[in-house]
């Protein structure tokens, strides 16, 4: 394996001192990743919940959220939404006469992230819960459930069934994702990468290295997702073998 | 929120019964445990239901026939608020059902209240409905503990000691619905309606969605049930079974009643629309 690496002109494993630079990126990419996807599943759910409301003017609302968001590319989204931000804030803060307010960006790239990958998952949610079979949620009903119950004991762990391959997709992408982030300041995983490779003048290396770590970490996932795979479909006939 | 219940214009005398909220006896009868009087139900231009009134003392087993489109099965559905009747009366132990109307069409004024006539009837679907994701003991044991507040150990006790008594052996309690017989599944349903303790039970074509062979074990039970007096409602197709079990029986056309009486009508039906109904069913 050494001596394949080498072949190609690769060192084996020699960060050149870059090591806690590149621990920090991938620490970086993973926060952001994870809480980015806290923030759309939960934005998701509610997204599928307004496009499925009785009411005209929510679903209309709804579906705005997803045609503009799936519409219009990740970057010139989160270009658009952080400066945008900033520039409405400055004139915010200017007009009340408060201090400059600067958004972090972290929390900004969460908060993007979050945005954007809300509209993905509000139509996997969203048709995850047209597959559950009505009467599944019609017996909840009839036997007294309130609604929050019904959702909770019923639909939600019917519904993931149908969620988590999109669910798993939709994890991924976003993970990618994040390597977008650097242009608004964020030293994530790439980031690190090509700093190292600057400097070392060695740049294949390091984003080979950056490459491999991503695909653990992808393939890590795919790992848990198979296992609430296999845990959301417990009492399906010739559903996924234990 | 307007809270007074909906009573049709023309019905003062429905009101005035509605003022008794304990069952007392009124002129010599016992006032009924549950009275559908005058129930409307439209989707969209078609009237399914015009104007339906039931009455089930305690102890009744009321068969609901009538061809499909009847309204037999919208009736059954009415009654816990599956389906929002648009007009008419609901009352339950001398306790009318207070209707609103909104905007959209007819709701029930009190959620609480809702949520606790729904606990009181239990329903048996066509289809079972049981949830898929949970065991059989987690079917039947779910709606006491996380709406009546039955203890956990206490629910699964009831679970049990009801799963024997629709005839399945205890190991069936740790099986997920999807691996059970349909004539299995639906004695669970049976027993997952048991176990709210419920004073009514609605049966929506119970034996309908089973293979022939099926049919007898699930009818088995709920003779049973109908001989220990408990009160039920039940749409069904099964002439024989509903003479046997039924202490009244009503025939809807169109959406309305067109005859009602005891199970004797069907040996002699008076209506010529339930004589044909009921000779192109005997082959």
């Amino acid at each position: 394996m050494n001596d394949l690496l080498h072949s190609f002109g690769l060192p084996v494993l020699d960060l050149q001192g870059f090591g806690p630079l590149l621990l920090q990126g991938i620490w970086m990419t993973l926060k952001l990743a994870l809480l980015s996807m806290l923030l759309s599943i939960a934005l998701g759910l509610f997204g599928a919940c307004v496009k499925l409301a009785p009411l005209r003017w929510l679903r209309l609302l709804g579906a705005g959220y997803t045609t503009l968001i799936r519409g219009v590319p990740d970057l010139v989204l989160i270009l658009l939404i952080f400066y945008s931000l900033q520039t409405w804030l400055n004139e915010l803060t200017d007009l009340l006469g408060w201090d400059y307010l600067e958004i972090d960006p972290f929390s900004a790239g969460v908060a993007t992230l979050g945005f954007i990958y809300g509209a993905y998952f509000t139509e996997t949610f969203r048709g995850a819960i047209l597959s559950v079979p009505r009467g599944q949620l019609e017996a909840a009903t009839a036997y007294g459930l309130g609604p929050l119950k019904r959702f909770r004991l019923v639909l939600f762990p019917q519904m993931m069934r149908f969620a988590l391959p999109g669910l798993g997709n939709n994890w991924l992408v976003l993970l990618k994702a994040t390597a977008l982030v650097s242009i608004i300041g964020l030293s994530d995983l790439v980031k690190a990468a090509q700093n190292a490779g600057k400097t070392t003048n060695d740049p294949l290396y390091f984003l080979v290295l950056a490459a491999v770590v991503y695909l653990l970490i992808t393939s890590l996932s795919n790992l848990v997702l198979r296992r609430l795979e296999r845990r959301y479909n417990t009492g399906i006939k010739g559903g996924l073998l234990p | 929120m307007n809270q007074t219940a909906y009573a049709m214009p023309a019905d003062p005398a429905g009101l005035c019964t509605q003022r008794l909220a304990q069952p007392l006896s009124v002129a010599g009868t016992a006032l009924h445990k549950l009275q559908v009087e005058d129930l409307h139900k439209r989707y969209g231009d078609h009237e399914v239901l015009k104007g339906v009134s039931l009455n089930a003392s305690s102890g009744d087993v009321i068969s609901l026939i009538g061809t499909s489109g009847s309204g037999k099965s919208t009736l059954l559905r009415c009654i816990n608020f599956l389906e929002q009747p648009d007009a008419g009366r609901i009352t339950l132990d001398g306790r009318t059902i207070a209707l609103r109307q909104t905007r959209g069409g007819t709701t029930v004024a009190d959620k609480a209240q809702l949520q606790g006539l729904r606990t009181r009837l239990a329903m048996v679907f066509q289809h079972f409905n049981l949830w898929s994701h949970m065991s059989v003991l987690d079917n039947i044991s779910m709606a006491p503990r996380q709406v009546l507040g039955v203890p956990a150990r206490e629910a699964s006790e009831r679970a049990r000691a009801y799963l024997d008594k629709v005839g399945l052996p205890a190991r069936v309690a740790e099986q997920y619905p999807a691996f059970l017989s349909g004539g299995q599944q639906q004695r669970v349903a049976i027993a997952r309606a048991l176990a709210m303790e419920p004073e009514i039970i609605l049966f929506d074509e119970p034996t309908s969605a089973l293979d022939p062979e099926l049919v007898g074990e699930v009818l088995k039970v709920i003779q049973t049930l109908a001989e220990e007096g408990r009160t039920m409602i039940m749409v069904t197709h099964e002439m024989g079974f509903a003479r046997q079990v039924s202490s009244q029986v009503l025939f809807l056309h169109q959406g309305r009643v067109e005859e009602q009486g005891s199970a004797q009508i069907l040996d002699h039906p008076a209506s010529e629309r339930l004589q044909q109904f009921l000779s192109n069913r005997l082959k």
